[in-house]
């Protein structure tokens, strides 16, 4: 076994870790507020990418150099994909707060389709190259060849976010109304806390990690498409459930333990088989540990 | 302060009240009484806004407050300890106490009400670090009580703050029930099943039957009455 191999693919693997982590800290955030999939989410995380080459497209035309241009498109691709977020929600979800949950969730599943196809006719099928947004430095010179830089910046950028994101609902005001709203909606309401702008921050929160993600996903593979939220969110999604669903340690360290193995899976296995592994991982949790890794038990108490 | 005048309020065709009127004069406690189901709940929560009433007014204030938002009633000086205490269970005790104080930005009053909560109930000054799901019934009726002091109510309602609980533990919430209705002036609507010792606390009472109003007088007089004790009080 050579070790500078399975560095390699260990690296590689907290690679894509941090990208389902970041993607599925809003499956999570959101199934422990509304208890919905939002299968929309994966889309969320396409139209960061697509604003942040638009953005850094044209940036680059007019001249700016390249700092200013990676800061813009981030900048430009987060706020974006909230609005998209926030809207979602106000448009898709809220109106179906009471209503059973398998309404919001072909809700959930019809968003996403439409998303897609919006995409595609606003833009185009084909994959478009992304231009590539983070510097390529050397930082480990004899071993650059094992870890390239943007991947580091992925690693770094997805350690701050994760950061900042407990910071932010364990200490602050609005993260703790945020757990609260997830245990007794009734209850917050009783003490105040607006239920309805809790919900929609959750969304804007993970639609914000789900831009991050996007635009380092792309920048990473440099190409992109409208059904490329498809097969990553879903995976994503395997990551929260395999975390435990709901809860973000879980969601957190389920990415990790799926991009690990996916990517030693695929070192040392078969490349053409790494989908199927993923799913192969969620039948086996669902089976064996139904409320995954972190997760809560799920008897419901009546 | 509080005035109900024929409030209605209907889950989905079933009507849980058919036309309630009562009040609550500034630092009075009233005291609900009525057997399982009466309806005594969905008073305080059609209060509250969380079950709107479909009919009739409600004022809090002098302010028509019937189709206002939940966190926008409360907001005004309203607090409640509901049924079944809702501690949020994987917060903390702090943090609940914390959530009780939301609507609230005077930090300094904000740390005396915590410490004369510490001292009403030193328990949960022992268990502040610990997530509320794991404290005990009588100590998370302590939690929720002091949860709801924190918001600095006007008005305080209370739904069975004695149910399930050892009547040692019970006769303590009561008589901190009667220390914050003494010491703030806070208005109190309390609705008990445990109809002698909230008869006993109360200025006045309102039995309540299958979503109506059927006597109300003093909590003296409802004490003595043959229909009440036989009802309620099982003597």
């Amino acid at each position: 076994m050579n070790p500078e191999y399975l560095t390699a693919l260990i690296l590689g693997g907290l690679t894509r870790g941090s990208i389902y982590a970041l993607i599925a800290l809003g499956y999570t955030m959101v199934y422990g507020i509304i208890q919905l999939i939002n299968f929309a989410h994966g889309e969320i995380y396409m139209i960061g990418a697509f604003t942040g080459l638009i953005v850094s497209t044209v940036l680059t035309m007019h001249g700016m150099p390249g700092f200013g241009v990676v800061f813009f498109a981030a900048a430009a691709a987060i706020i974006y994909a909230c609005c998209y977020g926030y809207t979602l929600e106000k448009i898709a979800y809220k109106p179906l707060r009471h209503a059973p949950r398998l309404s919001v969730l072909i809700s959930a599943i019809g968003m996403s389709l439409f998303f897609q196809n919006y995409v595609l006719l606003a833009q185009t099928s084909n994959f478009l190259p992304f231009p590539g947004l983070i510097p390529d430095f050397e930082f480990w010179k004899p071993y650059s060849h094992v870890m390239s830089a943007t991947e580091l910046v992925i690693i770094v950028t997805t350690a701050i976010v994760m950061v900042l994101l407990t910071l932010l609902i364990k200490f602050t005001r609005i993260g703790k109304a945020m757990r609260a709203t997830s245990q007794d909606k009734i209850m917050a309401s009783l003490l105040g806390i607006n239920v309805n702008q809790i919900i929609s921050i959750t969304f804007i929160v993970g639609s914000a990690t789900a831009a991050i993600g996007g635009l380092l996903i792309a920048s990473h593979t440099g190409q992109i498409n409208a059904y490329m939220g498809f097969l990553v969110g879903i995976k994503a999604f395997v990551a929260a459930v395999l975390g435990g669903i709901g809860s973000i340690p879980g969601a957190v360290l389920g990415a990790f333990v799926l991009g690990l193995s996916e990517s030693v899976f695929t070192g040392y296995v078969s490349s053409d088989y790494e989908d199927v592994f993923a799913f192969l991982i969620l039948v086996l949790i669902l089976i064996f540990r139904p409320s995954g890794i972190l997760g809560r038990d799920q008897t419901q108490k009546v | 302060m509080l005035e109900l005048k024929n409030i209605q309020t209907r889950y989905g065709k079933i009507q849980a009240l058919k036309g309630i009127s009562m009040h609550a004069d500034p630092g009075e406690i009233i005291c609900l009484i009525g057997a399982n189901g009466a309806g005594k709940s969905t008073v305080l929560m059609t209060i509250c806004g969380i079950t709107p009433a479909s009919r009739g007014d409600i004022f809090f204030k002098g302010k028509n407050v019937t189709h206002m938002a939940p966190e926008k009633i409360v907001s005004l000086g309203i607090s409640q300890v509901p049924e079944g205490r809702r501690i949020f269970p994987y917060l903390t005790v702090m943090e609940n106490l914390d959530m009780g104080t939301f609507l609230r930005k005077d930090t300094k009053q904000i740390k005396k009400d915590l410490d004369y909560v510490f001292h009403l109930f030193p328990i949960l000054a022992q268990r502040r670090h610990q997530p509320g799901g794991t404290l005990s019934g009588g100590e998370q009726q302590m939690l929720a009580i002091s949860r709801a002091i924190m918001s600095r109510p006007e008005l305080l309602l209370l739904d069975e703050p004695s149910l399930g609980l050892a009547p040692m533990i019970t006769r303590q919430i009561f008589d901190i029930i009667r220390k914050i209705n003494q010491e703030n002036r806070t208005t109190i609507v309390l609705a008990a099943q445990n109809a002698n010792l909230a008869l006993k606390l109360a200025d006045r009472g309102y039995v309540m039957e299958t979503g109506t109003i059927t006597l109300t007088d003093t909590g003296k007089h409802l004490l003595a009455n043959e229909a009440v004790k036989t009802a309620y009080l099982g003597i």
